[in-house]
This record gives C-alpha cells, sequence and structure tokens, in this order.
C-alpha cells in the first residue's frame, strides 16, 4: 500500500546552515506518527516542507524527497501544489487564532476550500460545512456559520482548524503543536477528536509536539529529533519502556511526573546547539553524560531494524530503562 | 502560629462592556506558611494569575484582606506598599517581556538593592548571579544575549535581591523548553530549601505544580474549589472538577495503562455572567438538581470514597462538622 506521506533523506539548509539533515518519515495510512523535539530542532519546518510552504529563497532544499500518496511533492507545478494543499493533505497549526482569517465568518473560511477543491456550490459548501463543524463537536453548527473567529474560545477555534483541514478528507492531516495553546482539558478534547477522526477516515497523521506525553496518548510511532536530525524511531510503547538513544533517555527522566515530589530532577546541562553552531559528530555530545570520544567526530548513523532504529555510540543499556 | 500570608475573601472584579461585571476573583481564602509552597492550578481564565498579581498589589483588589505577617497590605499608602514589597517579590512567565531590553543584566538585578537603599551594590549583584547559576560576565551583557532559561535566571536573581520571604511564581517554566523546564524547577527548589523561602507557585501544568507543592489549590471560574496537602489532592481528589482535570492530564511516557478518562465538555462559562450556584454545575458529570441553584462553600467535607475529609466546595460530599447519616 502506498504510504501516506514519506519524507526521504531530506535536507533543508539556509544559506550555508542546515537547519534538518537526512530525515526520512514514513506515514501509513491511517497511522499516527508523532514527530518529538524541543524548540529549534526542526520539527516544524519539516511539516511545513511537505506543504511546500517554506519561504524558496532563503530555504532551500539540498536533498532527499517528499511524496505524499506517492506523487512528488518538490516536483510539483504550482497547479498541482494548490491541488494537493487543503485536499489531499490538511494541516493545522498551534495557534488557531493567527490562522483563522479573522474578517471571514468560520462558513465562509470552511466553505471556501469545498467550492475551490470539489467545486461545490455556495449552499452545498456552506450544508457540508455545517456536518463538519457537527462532527467535530461543536454544538448548534448551522448558527456557528456565521461566527467570527473572535467571538469563539481558543478550543472552538481549533475545532473550527480541525473542520478545514478535513473538509476535502485528506489522505494526509499533519498537525503542528495542535493543543500547545490550548488548557489541559479542551487538550484532551481535542487529541480525542483527531485520534477518532483519523482511524474513522483513514487518514495519515503527522503529529508535531514537544510533549512526550501527548505523544504517548495517541501516537502508534514516534521519532525524536535533536538538533536537526531524527536520533531516534520506535513504536511508543517500546521508545518509552526502551530508549536507546541517551537525549530520549534523558527526555523522559527529566519531566516532573517521572521523578518523586519535591525531589533535584535530572536535569540535562546546556542548551540546544542553533543551527550553524552545531560541531562535528553527534549535536547531543556536549550534553551527554555517556558521550565517548567517538562522539565528538563522527556523526552517528540511523541504526536498528525497521521497528526501532537509534543514532547513539553509545545507547542506554535496556536494563536501566524503567 | 500567625501564618506568614492569610488571604481573606479576596475579591477582583472588572468593569466589562455594556455596565457588565467579570468576576475574575470571588471570595479566595487561603494560608501560607513560612516556607510552604502553595501551588495554584486552573485553566485560562480561572484566576490564579490575577490571584498572584493581587497578592501584591499589582492589581488592586475589589474586596477583602491580605494579611502578610499578621498586617494587612491592602490599605497601606504607596510608599508602605513599595516597602512591603521587599518581602513580597514576583517571577512573571515571559523573561522576554518581564526584563527591560536597554538595561544591562547588573542594572536589572541590582536595581531593587538601588531602590531601596540596600548596601552591597555590584558585589551583591555579582553573589546574586552566581546563586541563580549564571556567569559573572553576565552583569555586563543585556537580556538579548541570553536564552529564555538564562534570562528567567536573571528574573529570578532580581526577585531574590532583597532577601524575600515569599515568591509569587506565575508560570515560571511554562515559555521553557522541557530540558530547560527542568533546570529552573531545581533551580527554585534550591533557593527555597536555602532560604526557607515561602512559594506560591501558579501553573496550568498539573505535573510541574505536583512536583514543587506541598499544598495545592485547585481554580474554577475565580474561585478556589478544592483545597489540600499536594499528595491527597493528586491522589484521592475530592472536587469532580479536580477529578476530570488530572484524568486529562496525558499520562507519563512510558505508563503501561491508560487512565480512565472524564472528558468535560463545553467550556469554561463567561465570567461576566457566571452561572447561579456551583459555576462548575453544567459541565459536571455529576451535577445535582441543588447544584444549579445554591453555591457550595468551600469547607471541610467527608469524602465517602476516601472515608477522609477534604476541603472542597461541592455538595456531593457532606459537610464534615454535619453529623454523617451513616457509620461509615
Amino acid at each position: 500500500m502506498t504510504p501516506a506521506l514519506e519524507i526521504e533523506g531530506l535536507t533543508l539548509a539556509v544559506g550555508g546552515r542546515k537547519l534538518v539533515e537526512d530525515v526520512s518519515i514514513t506515514v501509513a495510512p491511517g497511522e499516527m506518527v508523532g514527530l518529538v523535539g524541543e524548540s529549534g530542532c526542526g520539527k516544524s519546518i519539516t511539516a511545513l516542507s511537505v506543504m511546500r510552504l517554506l519561504p524558496s529563497p532563503p530555504v532551500r532544499v539540498l536533498s532527499g524527497a517528499v511524496r505524499v500518496g506517492g506523487a512528488d511533492v518538490l516536483a510539483m507545478a504550482p497547479e498541482a501544489l494548490r491541488a494537493m494543499r487543503g485536499d489531499r493533505v490538511g494541516m493545522i497549526f498551534q495557534e488557531p487564532m493567527t490562522s483563522l482569517n479573522p474578517v471571514f465568518t468560520v462558513g465562509d473560511q470552511i466553505a471556501e476550500a469545498l467550492e475551490i477543491h470539489r467545486g461545490l456550490s455556495r449552499r452545498q459548501a456552506l450544508a457540508r460545512a455545517a456536518e463538519l463543524l457537527a462532527l467535530v463537536g461543536l454544538p448548534a453548527p448551522i448558527e456557528q456559520l456565521g461566527r467570527y473567529p473572535h467571538q469563539m474560545s481558543g478550543g472552538q477555534r481549533q475545532r473550527v482548524m480541525i473542520a478545514m483541514a478535513l473538509a476535502c478528507e485528506p489522505k494526509l492531516l499533519i498537525a503542528d503543536e495542535p493543543t500547545t495553546a490550548l488548557d489541559v482539558t479542551v487538550q484532551a478534547q481535542i487529541l480525542a477528536l483527531i485520534d477518532r477522526l483519523r482511524r474513522e477516515m483513514d487518514m495519515g497523521c503527522l503529529l508535531i509536539t514537544h510533549d512526550l506525553g501527548v505523544v504517548a496518548e495517541v501516537c502508534d510511532r514516534a521519532a525524536v529529533m535533536y538538533a536537526g536530525r531524527i536520533v531516534e524511531e520506535a513504536a511508543v510503547g517500546d521508545l518509552f519502556a526502551h530508549p536507546r538513544h541517551r537525549y530520549t533517555r534523558a527526555l523522559i527522566d527529566t519531566a516532573p511526573a517521572s521523578n518523586p515530589p519535591g525531589t533535584r530532577l535530572p536535569s540535562i546541562a546546556g542548551m540546544v546547539p542553533p543551527p550553524g553552531a552545531r560541531e562535528h559528530g553527534c549535536a547531543f555530545a556536549p550534553r551527554c553524560p555517556a558521550a565517548l570520544p567517538v562522539c565528538r567526530t563522527t556523526t552517528p548513523a540511523l541504526l536498528g531494524d525497521a521497528g526501532h532504529r537509534a543514532a547513539c555510540w553509545n545507547p542506554a543499556p535496556a536494563e536501566a530503562a524503567a | 502560629m500567625t501564618p506568614l500570608l492569610d488571604v481573606r475573601g479576596l475579591t477582583k472584579h472588572y468593569a466589562g462592556p455594556h455596565g457588565r461585571v467579570l468576576h475574575a476573583l470571588e471570595d479566595v481564602s487561603f494560608t501560607v506558611a513560612a516556607g510552604e509552597a502553595l501551588g495554584v492550578v486552573g485553566e485560562s481564565g480561572c484566576g490564579k494569575s490575577t490571584l498572584g498579581k493581587s497578592l501584591l498589589r499589582l492589581v488592586e483588589p475589589t474586596a477583602g484582606e491580605v494579611l502578610f505577617e499578621g498586617e494587612d497590605v491592602l490599605p497601606l499608602s504607596r510608599r508602605a506598599m513599595a516597602a512591603k514589597r521587599r518581602d513580597m517579590q514576583m517571577v512573571f512567565q515571559d523573561p522576554f517581556g518581564s526584563l527591560n531590553p536597554r538595561h544591562s543584566v547588573g542594572t536589572i538585578v541590582g536595581e531593587p538593592l538601588a531602590i531601596h537603599g540596600m548596601p552591597g551594590g555590584k558585589a551583591r549583584v555579582a553573589e546574586l548571579l552566581d546563586q541563580v547559576g549564571l556567569p559573572a560576565d553576565a552583569a555586563g551583557r543585556y537580556p538579548h544575549e541570553f536564552s529564555g532559561g538564562q534570562r528567567q535566571r536573571v528574573a529570578i536573581a532580581r526577585a531574590l535581591a532583597l532577601g524575600p520571604k515569599l515568591l509569587v511564581a506565575d508560570e515560571p517554566v511554562s515559555a521553557l523548553d522541557v530540558s530547560i523546564q527542568s533546570q529552573i524547577i531545581n533551580l527554585i527548589g534550591d533557593l527555597r530549601r536555602a532560604y526557607g523561602l515561602a512559594m506560591i507557585f501558579i501553573s496550568h501544568d498539573l505535573s510541574v505544580i505536583r512536583h514543587v507543592s506541598d499544598r495545592i489549590a485547585v481554580m474554577y471560574l475565580g474561585r478556589i474549589v478544592e483545597i489540600g496537602p499536594a499528595a491527597q489532592v493528586f491522589e484521592a481528589p475530592a472536587h469532580p472538577y479536580t477529578r476530570a482535570l488530572l484524568s486529562a492530564v496525558p499520562r507519563r511516557p512510558g505508563a503501561a495503562q491508560p487512565r480512565e478518562r472524564i472528558i468535560l465538555h463545553g467550556d469554561l462559562p463567561d465570567p461576566s455572567s457566571p452561572p447561579p450556584g456551583c459555576a462548575f454545575h453544567g459541565r459536571c458529570p455529576a451535577a445535582m438538581p441543588r447544584c444549579s441553584v445554591e453555591p457550595p462553600e468551600l469547607v471541610s467535607r467527608h469524602v465517602a470514597e476516601t472515608g477522609g475529609t477534604a476541603i472542597a466546595a461541592c455538595h456531593l460530599h457532606e459537610h464534615a462538622d454535619a453529623p454523617a447519616l451513616e457509620p461509615a
């Protein structure tokens, strides 16, 4: 079966600085894959590259391929690209207030995609928009059509974003920190919604987040990014139970929930190196408690079997895993 | 013994549009002992930030008392309040917005000392920077030269400069990355232990609140709905809102079984027209007819499920001072 998304060996750069290096991710139909990392690790820019939403110049694709449903995104003509965006691929961003147009009603914004991509009449498109709002759990969907984004709460706006992204029944959903700006009870609602819809619609889903808890909650597999590279990739249960990369291990251990209340947290010294300041070898080596001499000279390859791969010269021993 | 901080009936109303009144804080009462850490948790709009600012009179409360070492600070003159702030300091969420970009870090950290005519000057600034884990040369640099985590260290050094007895920290780690968060949580913990500092730690992040707090207050729509020892609030929550809030936290990575999840429906009610009775009744899975009529008091109550008592504002549980209907 053709994967919903294949990113293969993608390297992106601005000027001489590499933002993302040799990143490969595959999302099968109906699968939810998490892309986890801290600010500046390159996870959002990887997501934007799937939609070809990166400003070029300055961002250049140095190598690699992006295929959506088998079609080469990087080679697409503008016409084909427009047809893909919002039709075969839906995208949800973190801040629904800035991603929705404040001067159009919610109904107008959802209907627009249906008119453009599906050739529906205005009346048909609005009727479908109301169905979508009901699908994402907004009460009184017909009345909601006439409301403006500022008249809604953050959780309601995020539901509108999801309704827009799903309007054309995409085969792939890219969700970039979809719940980060939301309260925890609303986050639970939205995650449950995305999880249900991807199963019902057999839609592949790439979930970008900094929150390991969110990944543990809804993803099938996850890739951990650090300083522009994927450092570990595995099924979620396996990843959290038996992390191999020292960075993954440290991220899990440093979470307050992993430690008895009031104790000092095992913190990760230093900070993420910005693009351009990344040294030779493994980018995590300067912060790694288990770094070997080789870590500072040679970049480790992402090795393992198809189920669990890690890029680490001195992986965490299995017995140390909780 | 007099608690360090004794807050009684604290209320803050804002004038809303069309003559409506926004009830940001409604009759909030609690105490904080010297050296104690009280966590305040709740979702956006629950009034937790207004609470923090009201205590230091960064916003002026509408009614109530804030007794600091037995003295009500609300009637104090501007001058007397400024002096009082030597003992009560605040750290904010956004380390970018709370530091003046035109001032060097040395000036920022030294400013409270200069204002209050405290001795020490440069030597004291160097000592403070060292305590928060910043290099000595940081004093000559400007906020933009630092990362978010380092800026939060600068803000903490400034808050500690006068040797306060109470630190109010409003979402101090929410803007930081996971690996930096734990560094700042450790720093705050170390400083609290070193100086016996009492703290009010305001956050929406339940795992952080659980980690840093001795006691926890849960807020909903301007009111405290439950307050108690951190372990009790987390292990045996009494209020249905606390239960829903805790169940919504994504499980700990690696935890084997997903917990039973209570998904709340609907949104926070409009604080300018709070519903009658218990503000939570419209979203509460256990609401009874009286909940929409009679506001529940925040008092000690028998919790049948645990056999113990809890301080919660919920009609589900009988008042602890009322005779129990059936022997347990």
